[in-house]
């Protein structure tokens, strides 16, 4: 799996807009709005390689931020102009309100692609890299607010031991949240997928990679990975509770959560 | 899982070798052509148009060889051109103007090597296969037998050649396409001398893949020229 995402890396951004027509970013931005993380959160984005879900994380939390320091000001309408500019100055050098992303993957391709983006994008504070397995996760226990895995899992060797990795370094009260291809029971639409999955994406990867093979195992690691229902229970297994999901797309991709109590 | 199953029952017929169905071989000859043209840089997508779109010009190509003495030779021995397989030493020491010292001294001038050939991977015919490497390998020999270097000038003039030679339609596009990147003072020599040059060689001159050039670095080139039918290179 490793070697498949060293030649991938450099063009994973590319593909995956290529692959679901862009449809990716929607999904990534459904998972941010159910997380709905508040300013101060800590963030554990594993399997998070080029930043996607981190970035959205930032920019949500800022906007949050945003507004907290609006309220703030219409509150203040009583002070003096120098007064509301010394405690707005204040708050702006909080622009994250102490919230945190910690970015962390098997792969140091991935994360060099990763901190290049957010370079280029302009994210300099609360991001942090971190090479690491999600089978044993370089991290104490109880750290997190929330832990994320977004098209990382069904990579994953032994998802049980991820699973209770991610129990592990959870907060008390900390959420599990897991974006990933799941199984479509619509017959006709499965169908279809299916030959758009076989048939179409292989090419893509072929076209724009040079590398038929790694999405040839993609499509195959998706048809693998347990439906979810199944991932459900081994949700559950790991200990967590309030354990639900809810499908995107008919069931091409599914959102699992999950609470840690 | 039905797809699945359906790939299975396909055989991987040579190292390397990625059986598609074909819908895949169509969407590929469509996505290498758009990517070898925003990108030319991608030799990878050149060699996957050429094998997906020769089906025709390749069993063609091996029935010539089959027929013909020295091209059946070729085929059952399946020759290599490789750094590894020359004698590059040897191939120097030979005299100016020899097939060897010529094309070592072609390597040298452009930086090129026979190495970075792509082996096949869509050719769902193995000895089809070898083709179509052999067609590969022997590029470099075109160039060096029609005198051309590898700048995009010369590069279209060889394609020109081949693909009158060969009738891969990848050759067709190439040469038709190419010179859409060049300058009206390169498309002018182009046009008027070298295109003309090109096609009556190809026509004229044998099939070039029933030569066996590892058996012929002595000979010199213009003899060989002769030989096969080239004119000599304006």
């Amino acid at each position: 799996v490793y070697q498949v995402f060293e030649s991938v890396a450099k063009k994973y951004d590319v593909m995956n807009d290529s692959m679901t027509l862009g449809i990716h970013r929607v999904w990534k931005d459904i998972l941010m709005h159910k997380m709905n993380p508040s300013p101060g959160t800590l963030l554990l984005d594993v399997a998070g390689g080029t930043g996607d879900i981190a970035f959205r994380f930032i920019n949500y939390v800022s906007s949050v931020r945003e507004r907290q320091l609006q309220r703030k000001l219409k509150h203040r309408q009583n002070l003096s102009w120098q007064e509301i500019f010394e405690s707005y100055q204040k708050d702006k050098f909080n622009s994250l309100g102490d919230s945190r992303v910690v970015v962390c993957d098997i792969n140091r391709e991935m994360l060099k692609v990763g901190k290049q983006k957010a370079q280029h994008l302009g994210y300099s504070e609360g991001l942090s890299w971190v090479l690491g397995n999600a089978e044993e996760l370089p991290f104490d226990n109880d750290k997190f607010d929330v832990y994320t895995i977004a098209f990382g899992i069904r990579n994953v060797t032994r998802i049980d031991l991820a699973l209770q990795e991610a129990y592990r370094v959870l907060k008390p009260g900390g959420r599990f949240l897991c974006l990933e291809f799941s199984h479509v029971s619509n017959p006709l639409l499965s169908r279809l997928y299916d030959l758009y999955s076989f048939q179409v994406i292989p090419v893509l990867g072929e076209v724009i990679a040079g590398d038929w093979k790694s999405y040839q195992y993609l499509v195959e690691s998706i048809r693998r990975f347990p439906p979810q229902e199944e991932l459900k229970a081994m949700i559950e297994d790991a200990g967590f509770f309030k354990v639900d999901y809810e499908n995107l797309n008919f069931g091409i991709v599914a959102i699992h959560s999950g609470f840690k109590l | 899982k039905e797809e699945e199953e359906e790939e299975g029952g396909w055989q991987q017929l040579y190292p390397g070798h990625i059986p598609t169905s074909p819908l895949q071989k169509a969407l590929l000859a469509a996505g290498s052509a758009v990517m070898a043209l925003y990108d030319p840089y991608r030799h990878d997508m050149v060699a996957v148009l050429g094998e997906t779109t020769g089906c025709l010009a390749l069993p063609n190509l091996r029935d010539k060889m089959k027929n013909h003495p020295e091209g059946y030779h070729i085929l059952q021995e399946r020759p290599r051109i490789r750094l590894s397989t020359l004698d590059m030493g040897r191939l120097q020491g030979l005299p100016d103007g020899s097939l060897g010292r010529e094309y070592v001294r072609f390597l040298e001038d452009n930086k090129v090597s026979p190495d970075t050939r792509m082996p096949p991977k869509f050719v769902d015919d193995e000895e089809l296969a070898y083709v179509i490497q052999r067609y590969r390998e022997v590029h470099d020999l075109m160039h060096t037998l029609l005198g051309m270097p590898t700048n995009m000038l010369g590069e279209v003039v060889v394609k020109w050649f081949e693909a009158v030679q060969t009738g891969l339609p990848m050759c067709v596009l190439g040469a038709a396409l190419g010179p859409v990147r060049l300058s009206t003072r390169k498309l002018q020599v182009l046009a008027t001398e070298l295109v003309p040059w090109a096609i009556r060689s190809g026509l004229n001159a044998s099939c070039v893949l029933n030569v066996y050039y590892e058996q012929r670095w002595e000979q010199p080139v213009e003899s060989l020229r002769e030989e096969l039918g080239i004119f000599p290179p304006p």
